[in-house]
């Protein structure tokens, strides 16, 4: 049935593979962690490119490297970027992750270091990312619907005020669009526990339901109670979210869910960085709750577009997704401005009510498609951050 | 300024609020709103309560289980007099 948020249309990117990105970044992608000066040093040669360094890449194994490759591969899948330069120290590994991309259609060249060295790796890779930044700044936005977007979730230095205001104005978003056609994402796996039982319910039906509380129960058994040394009180909550108010890690949990809002259910659950293959639809990722780690995956997984409540004021970006920062704190509007995109503290004034704060997010939702930068592209963060699930060989 | 709250409930059944208001001092007769269908009623503040923090709608006993968004979070773990101030001192998680 058609609503009032139907024929909301925003100017994205269509790529080869039909999906819409909101950007048109060109990147040059390490494998691993030795190759981020080579593309540094491509990013720095030529304009209009950005490199994605980060920590991990070598000697990872089984899941782990699995975890990697998802998410190197995700990440330059997504259709907010236009097309990828991969560099890494041999070429086994970075072939895989470039034909990985390489699904989707869009271009990718690839470059190993190993018997040629930086210099030679650099020359020909700056050649290759400057015929890209050719073609990615000929590409034109076209009109698309709103239901061609992902958009993800995941709030970060929460206090009282995110379960009163930020995190239910997401909630009353994703239950306005997501009957529109949209794909969701939100996850934070160990954020949830002391809601879990609300959490288990939300699923579409019973079978989705209990693979969600396995693959919850798992991650406390296997990662919370095997290295645990002490009492987890000051990590979950952390000391920020104790600083504001929050108590203990049911009270957070329960503020951290009202992101799903009254209605809406997830159709199916996905492991850190998968891409969904369900369908339009709501998705539980298992994630890390840290906030850089998190919207990582989700980048990964496909979303172009992170809408992410605080309470206290997180200052998080993505290199490649705009991230969208919502606070219904009135002190934090006032002592960290810069960093927030929509300011909802008057629903603690009763001022504004959760469905015109919902309302608000849409239309900010939809001014960061069209182009808009959010707070944190407008201040350089950058945050790429591998999720690691144990030690290298 | 009268209509404008400074305890925000979730629930009725809830017997924590939320500050919404930046230096709220004790002896403050708040103005009180229950979100869930916008009922009011006021409560005497007891303490110096930051924005964000909890006070207690009314007297709590140790063993006690704190209700907010009407679900379990936490247990009491020392006497809270009506108006105090709920946190770590006297509320903690009933999972680790």
């Amino acid at each position: 049935m058609a609503s009032k948020y139907s024929n909301i249309t925003f100017m994205g990117y269509r790529r080869e593979n039909g999906r819409v990105g909101v950007r048109n970044h060109v990147i040059i992608l390490p494998v691993d962690d030795i190759s981020n000066a080579a593309c540094e040093a491509v990013a720095n040669n030529v304009k209009g490119t950005m490199a994605l360094p980060h920590a991990y890449g070598r000697l990872q194994f089984g899941e782990d490297l699995e975890t990697h490759f998802r998410t190197m591969i995700g990440t330059g899948a997504n259709p907010n970027v236009h097309s990828v330069v991969v560099i890494g120290i041999e070429p086994e590994w970075t072939k895989r992750i470039a034909d990985g991309i390489r699904t989707t259609g869009k271009e990718v060249a690839e470059f190993s270091i190993e018997q040629k060295g930086d210099f030679e790796t650099i020359r020909a890779a700056s050649w290759a990312a400057k015929d890209f930044v050719h073609k990615a700044t000929e590409v034109q936005r076209e009109e698309c619907s709103i239901s061609e977007l992902w958009v993800s979730t995941k709030c970060g230095e929460s206090d009282t005020t995110t379960g009163l205001g930020s995190c239910p104005t997401v909630g009353n978003m994703y239950d306005k669009l997501l009957p529109e056609g949209i794909t969701g994402f939100f996850g934070e796996t160990s954020e949830i526990t002391g809601a879990e039982h609300i959490c288990q319910k939300r699923a579409i039906n019973e079978e989705v339901g209990e693979r969600w509380y396995k693959m919850w129960k798992a991650y406390q058994d296997e990662v919370i109670f095997a290295h645990q040394t002490d009492d987890l009180s000051d990590s979950q909550p952390t000391k920020g979210n104790i600083l504001g108010g929050l108590t203990t890690i049911e009270e957070k949990a329960l503020g951290n869910l009202e992101k799903i809002g009254r209605t809406s259910q997830y159709i199916d659950i996905l492991d850190p960085a998968e891409q969904p293959t369900s369908g339009a639809g709501l998705y539980f990722m298992d994630s890390s709750s840290a906030a850089a780690e998190c919207v990582t995956l989700m980048a990964a997984g496909g979303a172009v577009i992170h809408t992410f409540p605080t309470g206290q004021g997180n200052v998080v970006g993505n290199p490649i997704v705009p991230v969208i920062k919502i606070t219904a704190n009135p002190r934090t509007v006032r002592t960290m401005g810069e960093h927030v995109d929509l300011d909802v503290s008057g629903i603690l004034r009763r001022d504004q009510t959760i469905e015109e704060a919902g309302d608000a997010l849409i239309e900010m939702i939809r001014r960061t498609a069209n182009g808009r930068h959010t707070a944190a592209e407008a201040l350089g963060h950058r945050e790429f951050s591998m999720t690691k699930l144990y030690r290298s060989a | 300024m009268s209509n404008i709250p400074h305890l925000l409930v979730h629930d009725h059944e809830d017997n924590v609020g939320v500050v919404v208001v930046e230096g709220l001092t004790a002896g403050t007769e708040m103005f009180c709103c229950v979100t869930h269908d916008n009922s009011t009623f006021t409560l005497t503040a007891g303490a110096d309560v930051p924005i964000g923090h909890k006070i207690a709608l009314k007297d709590l006993k140790a063993g006690d289980t704190a209700i907010k968004y009407g679900e379990d979070i936490g247990k009491i773990i020392a006497d809270i007099p009506k108006g105090a101030h709920v946190h770590t001192h006297n509320c903690k998680t009933k999972r680790w």
